[in-house]
């Protein structure tokens, strides 16, 4: 390795963006746009979670917006939101020189290495909704978490082959960190110089704090419960009829009806464990019959 | 003789894997050699860190010695099947390939030799390094790629070089090499390496990689306390921690960043775990005040170009964050009030069985209160500190650092304007944590650690939940031998056969309970009178077993004192279940059987009872009767019976006031008369003719080993 030289700030929220998307589609990866679905956090997406599975090889790169109900704040906390978004990054099999890449990514966006203290923290990431784990670190820059890096070893619960190398970017958290900025609202979305120069909180503040009144107090719990097992019902039936893809539709959006239910704090704990194993059934039974058609198909 | 290096590069290791693996590698390199006949006076040096685990080998033969094999076979003239059968084994084609030798006894017999020449230690060396690689144990490990190979995190770069050439080989695809990188960001490479030396002063050098832990751990050090000295602060420090971060950096440097002096109102150990837990921070002190100072100590793995500003500011704006929510919880905790916090632990299971954490405060809080004047804490305020003692754990800050609970208590106590004691109490009660962690030592806290832990052991057992081998997942042991600690350390006199029945009575009896069979749920005072026998029943039973599990950890506490384990046991025989008296007790007979008194007086005790052992066993009938005075006929018998009473009357008393030399040095004053009675000129025969003369002085044996009896069981003691 040469000594790695960072380029300039990129010059809004925007720009970091589309830079990490022209970076790692000269990678290879085919730069994907969001899953049309409610999702809590990109992994989700089925570009990662399920084309993880099975032989065939993959890279694709894209944005996901999160939803987390539960996380919102009405607009209120600098840091804490109810949607944001995060870059997703997943290369399968791994390439040797991963670590390398993810690291030119981040000079990409501006992190000079010479200044900023950049570090491998042994951090194993799990998401046992997708019977899903694999080894990793999370990545500090100067003792600011901005990426989760993992070697997934399982998803759906079954042993994955090749194994797929995944990167996870906060993209809030990284921006207010390149552009120094302490509250997430003032990040610039595009440049400050354009003609109509708009801040993450001119695009977002308000949908923040109605989507909080819809989180918190608004929801119709009754309607959500109901949802919830329709979901659950039509998942079902979906993997029954050999057909994971909208069986794992559907099992997302039971997955995201459970977490607005769950914000109205509507559910005891021994509940609660009953729906996240009622969820998890339907994300790993339909993983589990992908994975399977994929080694059909290759085969 | 030549050198060996080995290093196995490869992406952030987890810290706290490497010095374990580091010890491993070291051990499976140097047992492989044994193994492949490559020994001599090796030298030995290893070294880890995030990226690399490396063992040099000094001194190694280039060859290993050529071995002759043999293998005895039949006699000469044996028949042809044993012959066949030991060629085919030997791999002779001809038995005129085996030497025919001569023994004096046997005769002539076979020996097939076989010699085995040496091998080049490339070849050996290469065989060895992939068979440590594949089988190397991780805590976790994993696969990467395409590849097989399980390891920590992907494997990059093998080198090996031996006598300054590469050792040729392959391991999942990845071939062994010469070369090595250094530092991400300030060393260069990949790079050659011809040897140990060379890899020391290139990586050291331009490299920027400090191979070993110790170099690590000393600049840390050195220089985390020389930035707190030019600042005029004081390094806080912390071991542990500096383990870690010696394992996180490759060529680390020491920055001093500061925050808000405003969070030092925050609990001083709020601070310091958010900064070592979450960010890996040295707390720092003001030495004037000893109190914590509004600045900290990151070590980064880079020379920042820019001295550490942007390293500093970064850091300081993460710990901002982590504060800003510490300060949110604190203030939100102090606004809530931890006697609002108390009802809400009914929504917090202790045990399935055994209630909610609420029905455990209630039930510890009852028996607080009656452990409270045996430990000489206030009644009232032993049950409020109880009440209180599991409050925070609702709180929003213990439910973010589980490891602050009865930290966090304290604080909230004294924020509410509660007594010292009650805070003091809410924070120790979890004390001992471990063998090395200090006992409560005040009253009130005493009080509650015991009704903590007793409520929780006598629980346990009434489910039926007790440790098992090496399975205890509640920790029961360490509870019972906290128990035991405080007990002991504060010389508290607690009977433990009362002690374990209570919590029983206040977690059953007033509402009965389905646990115990034929005791249905209900009031004590509606309950029957064969229910409440049952009852009685079953804390006996359970009583009876838990207190032999106490006398194993105190037998175990005992003996890590250095105390003799027969010393112990013979104590234990007298069923005492006092603590304290148990442990003075041992330690008076300890001291008392090293002097000539004790020694002889157990000799004395010996005699008495192996006469007593076969004539009870000859007459298959016990001599426990009163003895006669009228039929002592000999002055020796006479004298002894004198003796006796004497001796028995003053060991009672002095047993009685717990003055347990005294009890033994009384008894000592039956070696004389024991002496006479067995060897003196007038010594008696036991085994008299006249049959009620015989049973009188074997009764009189008898009443002897009874008076000694009562200080210990003296037939447990070896020797």
């Amino acid at each position: 390795m040469t000594a790695p030289k960072a380029k300039d700030k990129p010059a809004s929220f925007q720009d970091l963006i589309l830079r990490l998307q022209a970076y790692w589609g000269g990678q290879g990866c085919a730069i994907l746009q969001p899953y049309d679905m409610e999702v809590g956090a990109g992994t989700l997406h089925p570009a990662t979670v399920l084309r993880a599975l099975g032989p065939t090889e993959w890279r694709a790169a894209y944005v996901q917006p999160s939803r987390r109900p539960a996380d919102a704040r009405y607009g209120e906390n600098p840091m804490r939101l109810g949607h944001y978004y995060q870059f997703q990054v997943i290369l399968k099999p791994n390439p040797p020189d991963l670590q390398d890449l993810y690291l030119n990514s981040l000079y990409e966006i501006g992190i000079d290495p010479t200044v900023h203290d950049i570090r491998f923290v042994e951090d194993d990431w799990e998401n046992p909704t997708v019977g899903a784990w694999g080894l990793g670190w999370e990545v500090w820059c100067d003792g600011m978490e901005v990426s989760q890096y993992t070697y997934f070893q399982q998803v759906g619960g079954l042993d994955v082959f090749p194994v797929s190398g995944e990167l996870t970017y906060g993209l809030e958290r990284l921006a207010m960190y390149v552009f120094g900025v302490d509250n997430v609202y003032d990040l610039p979305f595009n440049a400050p110089d354009s003609a109509v120069p708009l801040s993450y909180g001119d695009v977002f503040l308000e949908n923040e704090k109605q989507q909080s009144a819809f989180n918190f107090e608004h929801s119709d719990v009754e309607m959500l419960l109901r949802w919830f097992s329709d979901c659950e019902s039509q998942s079902n039936l979906l993997r029954e009829k050999g057909q994971p893809l909208p069986a794992y539709d559907y099992a997302l959006k039971a997955s995201h009806t459970f977490n607005l239910i769950d914000a109205r704090g509507a559910i005891s704990p021994t509940e609660r464990q009953a729906y996240i194993g009622r969820v998890r059934d339907l994300a790993r039974g339909a993983a589990e019959l992908w994975a399977q058609q994929e080694a059909e198909r290759a085969a | 003789m030549a050198d060996l290096l080995l290093e196995l590069f490869c992406e952030e290791i987890p810290a706290r894997m490497q010095a374990k693996a580091e010890a491993d590698l070291k051990k499976a390199v140097l047992d492989g050699f044994k193994a492949g006949g490559l020994s001599g006076e090796l030298k030995i040096a290893s070294m880890s860190g995030p990226r690399r685990l490396a063992v040099a080998v000094e001194g190694l033969p280039v060859r290993s010695a050529d071995v002759v094999e043999e293998r005895k076979g039949p006699k000469v003239g044996a028949p042809e099947k044993a012959v066949e059968g030991f060629m085919r084994g030997a791999g002779l084609s001809d038995i005129s390939e085996a030497e025919v030798r001569s023994d004096p006894k046997k005769g002539d017999f076979y020996v097939a030799t076989r010699s085995i020449p040496g091998r080049d230690a490339p070849e050996i060396i290469a065989e060895l390094v992939p068979e440590i690689v594949r089988g190397f144990h991780w805590p976790k490990s994993m696969r990467t790629g395409t590849g097989e190979l399980r390891w920590v995190r992907p494997l990059q770069r093998i080198l090996c070089v031996f006598d300054g050439k590469v050792v040729p080989f392959e391991i999942d695809g990845l071939a062994s090499g010469d070369l090595t990188e250094g530092h991400r960001v300030h060393g260069r490479g990949p790079f050659k390496v011809t040897g140990l030396d060379d890899y020391v002063s290139q990586l050291g050098g331009e490299g920027h990689v400090l191979l070993t832990r110790e170099d690590r751990r000393n600049k840390i050090e050195a220089g985390a306390k020389a930035v707190c000295e030019t600042a005029g602060l004081e390094l806080v420090e912390d071991k542990g921690l500096l383990e870690e971060v010696t394992g996180l950096a490759e060529w680390p440097v020491v920055i001093l960043g500061d925050m808000d002096p405003a969070y030092l109102s925050l609990p001083p150990e709020v601070i310091q775990l958010s900064m070592r837990t979450h960010q890996k921070y040295f707390s720092v002190r003001d030495p004037k005040t000893g109190n914590l100072a509004p600045h900290f100590v990151v070590v980064a793995n880079i020379e920042p170009a820019d001295g550490g500003k942007a390293v500093a500011a970064g850091n300081r704006k993460v710990l901002s964050a982590r504060l800003d929510d510490g300060v949110f919880f604190w203030e939100n905790d102090k606004k809530t009030g931890l006697e609002a916090m108390a009802p809400k632990l009914e929504a917090i299971k202790f045990k399935d069985e055994l209630g909610s954490i609420a029905d455990k405060v209630e039930r510890v809080a009852a028996l607080a209160r009656e452990l409270a004047p045996k430990v000489g804490a206030d009644r009232d305020i032993a049950e409020r500190a109880a009440r209180l003692c599991k409050a925070d754990l609702v709180s929003e800050m213990v439910y973010e650092f589980p490891e602050l609970q009865g930290v966090m208590g304290r604080y909230y106590a004294l924020e509410a304007g509660e007594d010292t004691s009650v805070a003091d109490a809410i924070r120790d009660h979890y004390k001992p944590q471990g063998p090395s962690d200090a006992v409560p030592n005040e009253p009130v806290a005493i009080a509650v650690a015991l009704a903590d832990k007793l409520d929780t052991l006598v629980g346990f057992w009434a489910i039926d939940e007790k440790p098992t081998g090496s399975k205890d997942p509640f920790a029961l042991r360490r509870a019972a031998l906290g128990v035991v600690r405080i007990v002991l350390e504060n010389e508290v006199r607690l009977p433990l056969d009362q002690a374990l029945r209570d919590p029983f009575f206040w977690m059953f009896a007033p509402r009965g309970s389905r646990l115990i069979e034929g005791f249905p749920p209900g009031p004590w005072k509606k309950q029957s009178e064969p229910a409440k026998r049952l009852f009685f029943e079953a804390v006996r039973r359970t009583t009876s077993d838990l207190l032999s599990f106490f006398a194993d950890r105190l037998k175990q506490y005992l003996r890590d004192q250095g105390q003799r384990h027969d010393l112990i046991d013979a104590v234990f025989a007298l069923g005492e279940d006092d603590l304290v008296l148990i442990t003075k007790r041992v330690e008076a007979l300890g001291v008392f059987l090293e002097t000539e008194d004790g020694a002889s007086l157990m000799a004395g005790y010996k005699r008495a009872a192996n006469i007593l052992k076969a004539e009870e066993k000859k007459d298959g009938a016990a001599f426990d009767g009163v003895v006669d005075e009228s039929l002592l006929d000999a002055k020796a018998e006479k004298a002894l019976f004198k003796a006796i009473t004497t001796a028995t009357n003053d060991a009672e008393a002095a047993l009685k006031a717990e003055d347990f030399a005294a009890a033994m040095s009384a008894l000592a004053g039956l070696r004389g008369p024991v002496d006479a009675f067995f060897d003196g000129p007038d010594s008696v025969m036991v085994n008299a003719e006249d049959a009620k003369v015989r049973a009188n002085r074997l009764n009189l044996l008898n009443m002897m080993r009874r008076a000694i009896g009562t200080v210990a069981d003296f037939s447990k003691i070896e020797g």
